[in-house]
């Protein structure tokens, strides 16, 4: 199952805090869907869910100030 | 809300939410510690700032003295509360820094007869005391009671940090059996202290406290640091328990008994 996380108007840090707590709400192996509207979380949360261990999956731009990531928490 | 956390609080924690060490997960740890500081002067003032800022649910603040001009050299939390008790004055400064802290103040002086009772009410003590029989009576209650506590002392331009976790590692009597003769040591009354050193000292205490309460790391347990300021030297000394204690080894002592923290803290 896929959980869905809205971060659109957040900016850095609390684009990764929040990515973060959320996290620790799910099972390992589950998936988050984030979404951001804030550029530099786009290179700065990846980045920073790797250096903890999870898995980014995907990253795209679906409008033109809007990104979906795809993370799979660690197992 | 997210895991718990209300966005105000989410703002406040996020350095130590972002550190992998602590997360959202150590965090509530710490939101649900309970910690007794004992003394609010020069080691108290950073020990509470720091718990307080950290977030540790419930501080208890004891300290029977009132704010003094000559404190003010190096106790940072009194600013503007000359002649107010200082466990109040404390609690006023935590207030202001971290509303999440639920602070507990004791007007009243930490002695035999309520030592057990207060530690007994917390998971971690700090003492921030200035004297031995009070330094001894944490000490004694904290290995009846099996609470970890943090020491801290200073004198001059020197300090000293343990973190005595009660039958795992040595407690204070298993180093200093009594205290020196009256007499021998000054007090900071007589002998001065380096109004920066308590500021050092009680970071590190504080340090160890949060780390303890998180888990993580390692702390201050069979090692005894010693800071000397005006060398700029730290420096350590092993420390291992004494079989022979006579609170922590052959527990010759069942209970905290007023005459035995006089002026040596003898127990027989």
């Amino acid at each position: 199952m896929s959980e869905k996380l809205d971060l659109r108007g957040e900016v850095c840090p609390f684009t990764f805090v929040k990515t973060k707590l959320k996290l620790e709400t799910m099972n390992p192996g589950e998936e988050l869907e984030v979404i951001l509207d804030y550029e530099p979380a786009t290179r700065n949360v990846p980045r920073s869910l790797k250096n903890e261990g999870h898995e980014v999956l995907d990253l795209r731009q679906v409008k033109e100030n809007e990104w979906v990531l795809k993370v799979r928490k660690k197992g | 809300m997210l895991a718990g956390f209300t966005e105000e609080q989410i703002r406040r924690y996020a350095r130590h939410i972002i550190l992998p060490e602590v997360g959202g997960e150590g965090q509530k740890k710490l939101l649900n510690s309970r910690v007794l500081c004992v003394g609010a002067g020069g080691l108290g003032s950073p020990i509470i700032q720091y718990l307080a800022a950290a977030g540790v649910g419930t501080l208890g603040i004891i300290d029977d003295d009132v704010v003094d001009i000559s404190n003010l050299q190096r106790q940072t939390i009194h600013a503007g509360n000359l002649g107010k008790n200082k466990a109040v004055s404390a609690g006023e400064f935590v207030k202001k820094l971290n509303p999440d802290v639920e602070v507990v103040v004791y007007t009243e002086r930490i002695s035999a007869d309520n030592v057990r009772d207060l530690v007994r009410d917390y998971d971690m003590i700090a003492d921030g005391t200035d004297n031995f029989p009070t330094r001894y009576l944490i000490n004694d209650a904290c290995v009846l009671e099996n609470k970890p506590f943090s020491h801290g002392s200073i004198f001059r331009f020197e300090g000293q940090i343990m973190t005595i976790i009660p039958n795992d590692g040595p407690c204070y009597r298993c180093i200093f059996e009594h205290a020196p003769p009256e007499g021998m040591v000054p007090s900071c009354q007589e002998a001065g202290v380096f109004g920066v050193l308590p500021g050092i000292v009680g970071s590190i205490q504080a340090t160890e406290i949060i780390k303890h309460l998180l888990g993580i790391g390692e702390i201050l347990k069979e090692r005894m640091l010693y800071v000397d300021a005006l060398n700029m030297d730290f420096f350590e000394i092993k420390v291992r328990r004494n079989p022979e204690c006579p609170v922590c080894g052959k527990r010759v002592i069942d209970d905290i008994y007023p005459e035995n923290y006089t002026e040596s803290c003898r127990l027989w």
